[in-house]
């Protein structure tokens, strides 16, 4: 196996916790190419031949196993737009950790877009995790474009982590899921833009199944003059429950747009939408600052609580 | 020791004008364990927060062992040896129960460490220590959190503002014995707000505070029959 340098096992370590090449399946992307892939004996890999990509197939029944499918750009001013197909067989219970490091130490636009597709089994669990994280010394732009589809099948359970806390110039992830009966979907994001950063994330799910449910939890902040916008479309196409929530620290000259929207096409739809944006509590600064922090201390450690 | 010289407060009406809460307050607390009573509205939370730095007093001064500390901000006297629960704990989303110790500690304390505190307060360790301090926890369980960060501050002089304020009446009953506990085993000094009667039984020195000034100082054998007499409420404040 090929050896990767500092600047990206830094990127990798930033973006899925691992230092060296992953044990069990993984494929790993760097620098636009497939830089090595790995199968199990239950979760096969294979390169797409028409488009950049891959296709992960897990056995149906395969349990408490881990893929990792970690993305690194550490060449300025490179773009490239990938395809990712999961098919999850039923009754599995598997954790995959994706994830985009850029290293941009030159003046071009870096931009990662990742199409993302996952088709859940009857009963199949998932635990999705993704980073997403940007450095660089140059004055090059990082920009990240993740899209996420899920088809859930009747019992599939789906548990989606994503977080994008440093360096990324410009996002726009849009993230779209339809659920079958007694599939559960639960969506835990976090968003932390500086500087001039953009990011924008949509999530639109549809509950078709009786008895489906969603929680979409979206937590950020926003520091500068940095902008977000939230967009989210629940809709209850049966009986179903579902529940969004945009929670928002706003700092400095930052600015901050939650668009919630539920839609019940069902009598026994239950839909819930809260959001919340505003700076941090003067209180919680001063109980912080009783125990000897200074107001500057206070302030991290508040926004380091609330993206944990 | 702590002194307060002269201190004054008023604060401004929303109808213009100003109204005054602490006049001309003189005190020194040298005692392990004092107590502030007097009615509601008295001025005592004010007072308590003014010696945190939370509040800054319209004039007067604030002494710590000698020094002027009425021009250090919360940080600077937190850091000198001053520690304040607050009367109603604040919620933090994502910080939790061992995130707030450790900064109470002001090191990054181990899980056992950590949940010695918790037990000294009553609280099963186990259960709490990985808790948010968010809305999922009630009054009581937040102010027993409160009181078991500033045992991890440990400082020489720790400020309580009325401990009994959202506790029901089985959970003061343990309350009460967290005090006893800390007046027995304390180094530095605890100055306590409180109505509690059996609070301010376990004091060495009482002050009752009425209309912005202290209307009594002395032990409880002095203090108490004021109190607790049938017209004492009234006496003070038609008194000033």
């Amino acid at each position: 196996m090929r050896e990767l340098d500092n600047i990206k096992k830094n990127l990798l370590e930033q973006v899925a916790d691992i230092h060296e090449i992953p044990a069990g399946a993984y494929s790993l992307r760097v620098d636009g190419k497939l830089f090595g892939k790995s199968n199990s004996e239950n979760i096969e890999i294979v390169a797409k031949t028409d488009k950049q990509g891959i296709d992960i197939y897990v056995k149906p029944g395969t349990k408490k196993e881990s893929l990792h499918i970690p993305v690194l750009l550490a060449q300025s001013g490179l773009k490239e737009l990938v395809y990712n197909d999961f098919h999850i067989g039923q009754d599995c219970d598997i954790t995959i950790v994706a994830g985009c490091g850029i290293h941009n130490g030159g003046k071009g636009e870096s931009e990662h877009s990742g199409i993302h597709a996952f088709y859940l089994g009857k009963n199949a669990r998932v635990k999705y995790i993704e980073k997403h994280y940007g450095e660089g010394d140059g004055n090059g732009k990082n920009t990240m474009n993740p899209t996420t589809v899920a088809e859930l099948a009747e019992g599939a359970y789906m548990e989606m982590e994503t977080a994008q806390i440093k360096g990324i110039d410009s996002t726009n992830r849009l993230t779209k899921a339809t659920l079958a009966d007694k599939a559960t979907l639960i969506v835990r994001e976090k968003v932390m833009t500086h500087g001039t950063q953009r990011a924008e994330t949509r999530f639109e799910v549809d509950l078709n199944g009786e008895g489906c449910n969603t929680h979409v939890v979206s937590r950020s902040v926003a520091r500068d003059s940095s902008t977000q916008l939230f967009v989210s479309h629940v809709n209850g196409n049966n009986a179903c429950t579902g529940r969004t929530e945009c929670d928002a620290i706003i700092m400095d000259g930052a600015s901050v747009s939650a668009v919630p929207e539920i839609m019940a096409n069902h009598p026994d739809a239950s839909l819930v939408h809260e959001a919340a944006i505003g700076k941090i509590a003067g209180e919680q600064l001063i109980k912080l600052m009783t125990l000897g922090l200074t107001e500057k201390e206070a302030e991290e450690q508040i926004i380091g609580g609330f993206l944990k | 020791m702590l002194e307060l010289q002269h201190v004054c407060f008023s604060a401004p009406l929303e109808s213009g004008g100003k109204t005054e809460i602490l006049n001309d307050i003189n005190l020194k607390i040298s005692e392990r364990f004092m107590a502030i009573t007097g009615p509601n509205g008295s001025g005592k939370s004010t007072l308590a927060k003014i010696i945190a730095g939370i509040i800054t007093p319209t004039s007067g001064r604030v002494l710590l062992d000698g020094e002027d500390i009425t021009d250090l901000s919360i940080t600077e006297r937190a850091k000198r040896g001053i520690s304040f629960a607050f009367q109603q704990p604040v919620r933090f989303k994502g910080l939790t129960v061992k995130d707030l110790i450790s900064l109470a500690a002001g090191e990054k304390l181990s899980i056992s460490a950590a949940c010695s505190y918790l037990s000294e307060v009553g609280l099963c360790a186990k259960e709490y220590i990985n808790r948010e301090i968010n809305a999922s926890l009630s009054g009581g369980e937040l102010k027993r959190i409160e009181i078991a960060e500033i045992l991890a501050r440990a400082t020489k002089l720790s400020i309580f503002d009325e401990p009994e304020a959202g506790i029901d009446l089985w959970s003061f009953n343990n309350l009460i014995k967290v005090f006893e506990k800390m007046h027995e085993k304390i180094n530095g000094s605890i100055l306590i707000i409180s109505h509690q009667e059996r609070i301010l039984n376990i004091a060495d020195k009482l002050i009752m505070i009425a209309n912005g000034k202290v209307a009594a100082e002395g032990t409880k054998e002095e203090v108490f029959p004021l109190l607790f007499g049938t017209t004492a409420g009234c006496r003070f404040t038609e008194g000033n």
